[in-house]
């Protein structure tokens, strides 16, 4: 029997058309844009000016406080400008114009293919390392690697999980990098078990990529204490929490993080930015990003430039589908809508969704039967149906205590309404309202 | 690009199932059932049917176009079940016009003024059958004879309503079994009772269609079924010439038809695995009381509705095994 979590989850058609799509580099752009806030946590402080010359991998902006990152530029170049644009969040955000001349990378920079398996760092020093290097989760959370590291007070990490789970459909950038850099990720991994001080490591893969399982099963004997661990195919096993409790069986309380059950977990993209900046002394500046759809010519997997506006990727991918009427920035069921094609790539950008026109838009929703299946499906044990009517009537003191603040948002109940109801939509609004009562609560 | 795009928050697709899709697996799993009973009751099992389908879709579309003025939903399929499930509900050779009453009774009376489908407290199939069984008591207790050429077969009363006379009138139980259909007959369908609920096989069969099609989960039919059997049991081992054996209880009336297609009516049950079981349960034990203690011979319906109404409430207090739940102390 293979593991998995056992509350709720649902199987939407797995549709992985890119995953033997080996991964490309991406042409260079002419221009990026690099927001400076790509990241949970503040956002970074630009350091370069406009008409700057700089070098791939150099620092352009700096992290203003612990929960925030470095950024690097991915592209040499002179800096056009220090401007606004609007990001895959439909606002505009601060962020960094460079016009790209050549392809001039830091000195320090280790280009080459070869595999280095060890480093004299401490730690210590490899939290710095991968701080000053701007690494961020990968898996699209973007929560900055470095505060992950440190536990809090009084708490001690015990197991240090990686995930390869890759449950959102079409995505497989993971995939990708699973099978093409299998050792550097599992270096990457006994790099962030020695700055955790960890002896125990699992990577969790679903079953639907047996590849890459036989692959990385095979190597990771030479790996001490990292075990990989095969995981039946179920939405949302990417979770974090869902993931802990597949590999682990243990639950993270609810409003708890991972390292109350002793457990830090890190995306295998992530894993492989932590090789790279530790053994190769490069900057979290590029990553790979899957560019997929039902009526895309080439479905891709490409090794992106940070800042690269999504048109670039959509015109190597094949171009846009004539019956496109959604562009989306990650996976279908979690990922953002764009509203426009000129968003960059950034660091929590896993892929680029490109979804047809009858289905771009959600059909007329219907009273809701009470079949019970969001009940069923909710992989947080919540009662959605409810959660939904406290959002519309505004009853959020009743929200709190049916623990709408629980919602992980992965929207298998949207999913599997047969009335088409907009759950998700109305437990986020009371999410964010709730958010805001607790927040004044604490003042 | 001059295109305008969807813009959205997540998620992006969806499960091809719809309610509509819920309503006619409900249907087919009828079927069955419902050729049987044609083929027990002839062409009048088809007439009643069809009577109680056109009847309450009729109804459902008049009240919504005409007295809501809201935008009819008579092709979701719920009407349609509806109208199936009375038609089951209710002796083949009941006349038109008490069927209509019925069906009136179902969609006026149990659905639309809670605000339609989804909003209703009570099945609204069971809420058109009790109405005629308390207005139209005679017609809605004469049971029609069937075709069936077997010496045992019953003719004219359902076995339920055999045992309650028989018993009312200090008839032991040995006696009673001998005028009954034996066990397989009742398992098979060759029996007196209402159109739809007399073969237990067909039924069961539609039950296992509804459960691999995911409409239903095992917990409300297993619980009422389950329920019921024991409780029948423990008042037959303590007593076996007074309380029959609950193989009768679990073969004939309308128990099968209850537990899988009443009971589990999504609108009206429980949310949660541990209310359902709770509902279930409730309906097997009140059948129970009401056959061997009550005045009617069958109790599957009142049971129902009675627990319908404890549904809010089970809803209210029984809640999932919530993920990462502080258990206190």
């Amino acid at each position: 029997m293979l593991k998995t979590f056992k509350t709720g989850g649902v199987h939407p058609p797995e549709n992985k058309i890119s995953a033997n799509a080996k991964i490309e580099q991406l042409p260079l752009p002419k221009t990026v844009f690099i927001p400076v806030a790509q990241h949970i946590g503040a956002p970074a402080t630009p350091v370069v000016n406009k008409g700057d010359a700089v070098k791939v991998g150099q620092l352009i902006a700096k992290s203003s406080s612990f929960v925030s990152t470095n950024i690097h530029a991915p592209v040499s170049g002179k800096v056009k400008k220090v401007d606004v644009a609007p990001d895959s969040t439909g606002y505009t955000k601060q962020g960094i114009f460079i016009d790209v001349e050549g392809d001039e990378w830091m000195e320090e920079i280790d280009r080459s293919e070869i595999l280095v398996k060890t480093t004299g760092l401490d730690g210590k020093a490899i939290i710095q390392k991968i701080q000053d290097a701007g690494i961020v989760g990968l898996g699209g959370a973007t929560f900055p690697t470095h505060v992950k590291l440190v536990p809090p007070m009084g708490m001690t990490a015990k197991i240090l999980l990686i995930n390869g789970v890759e449950c959102e459909p079409y995505l497989t950038s993971d995939h990708r990098l699973m099978l093409e850099k299998p050792d550097e990720i599992l270096v990457g991994t006994q790099l962030l078990m020695k700055a955790m001080n960890v002896e125990k490591a699992a990577i969790g893969i679903e079953n639907n990529k047996p590849d890459a399982i036989q692959l990385l099963t095979g190597k990771a004997k030479d790996y001490k204490g990292i075990e990989i661990v095969a995981l039946k195919v179920k939405y949302p096993q990417g979770g974090e929490k869902q993931l802990i409790k597949a590999v682990t069986g243990r639950e993270v309380p609810s409003g708890g993080l991972p390292i109350a059950v002793g457990a830090v977990v890190s995306n295998v993209g992530t894993a492989f930015a932590v090789y790279e900046a530790i053994a190769k002394n490069k900057p979290l500046f590029e990553r790979v990003v899957t560019v997929t759809g039902k009526g895309v010519k080439r479905p891709s997997n490409f090794k992106v430039r940070i800042g690269t506006p999504t048109s670039e990727l959509i015109e190597a991918a094949g171009g846009l589908p004539e019956n496109t009427g959604k562009i989306i920035s990650g996976g279908p069921m979690m990922g953002k809508a764009l509203a426009s094609v000129d968003v960059p790539v950034t660091k929590g950008t896993s892929g680029i969704l490109l979804i047809e026109e009858k289905i771009a838009n959600r059909p007329e929703y219907l009273d809701c039967i009470r079949c019970s299946r969001c009940v069923s499906v909710c992989p947080m044990g919540l009662e959605p149906y409810l959660l939904m009517t406290l959002g519309e009537k505004q009853i959020f003191d009743r929200a709190e205590q049916e623990r709408v603040m629980d919602c992980i948002e992965c929207g298998s109940c949207s999913y599997t309404c047969p009335s088409n109801r907009p759950l998700l939509d109305y437990i986020r609004f009371g999410k964010a309202k709730v958010g805001a009562i607790i927040r004044l609560r604490k003042k | 690009m001059s295109k305008l795009l969807t813009v959205s928050p997540s998620p992006h697709i969806h499960s091809a199932d719809s309610t509509q899709k819920i309503m006619l697996r409900v249907v087919y799993a009828m079927i069955p059932a419902l050729l049987w009973s044609a083929f027990v009751f002839g062409i009048d099992a088809l007439r009643v049917t069809a009577i109680a389908v056109v009847a309450s879709l009729a109804f459902e579309y008049l009240i919504q176009k005409y007295l809501l003025k809201v935008k009819p939903t008579v092709t979701d399929g719920s009407a349609l079940v509806t109208g199936i499930l009375l038609a089951f509900n209710v002796p083949a050779n009941l006349p038109w016009w008490i069927i209509i009453v019925g069906a009136f009774a179902a969609i006026a009376f149990g659905k639309m003024p809670f605000g339609g489908l989804g909003n209703n407290i009570f099945n609204p199939a069971l809420v058109g059958r009790v109405f005629l069984l308390i207005s139209f008591p005679v017609q809605m207790t004469s049971w029609p004879v069937t075709n069936q050429s077997s010496v045992d077969a019953v003719t004219g009363a359902t076995p339920l309503g055999i045992i309650k006379e028989a018993l009312n009138n200090g008839v032991p139980v040995s006696e009673i079994v001998s005028k009954l259909p034996v066990p397989s007959d009742l398992f098979l369908g060759n029996m007196g009772g209402s159109l739809g609920e007399i073969s237990a096989l067909l039924l069961l069969l539609g039950g296992i269609y509804l459960l691999f099609t995911k409409v239903i989960t095992w917990h409300i039919p297993v619980s009422v079924i389950g329920s019921a059997v024991l409780l029948a049991g423990i008042f037959w081992l303590v007593n076996p010439e007074l309380y029959i054996n609950p193989v009768y209880h679990l073969l004939s009336g309308g128990l099968m038809l209850g537990a899988i297609y009443m009971a589990t009516d999504m609108v009206s049950s429980p949310m949660t695995p541990k209310g359902q079981i709770i509902f279930g349960t409730g309906i097997g034990v009140l059948t129970i009381l009401i056959r061997l203690f009550g005045a009617y011979p069958e109790g599957i319906s009142f049971a129902i509705l009675i627990m319908n109404a404890m549904v809010p409430l089970l809803n209210r207090y029984i809640k999932p095994k919530r993920f990462g739940e502080v258990i206190k102390s």
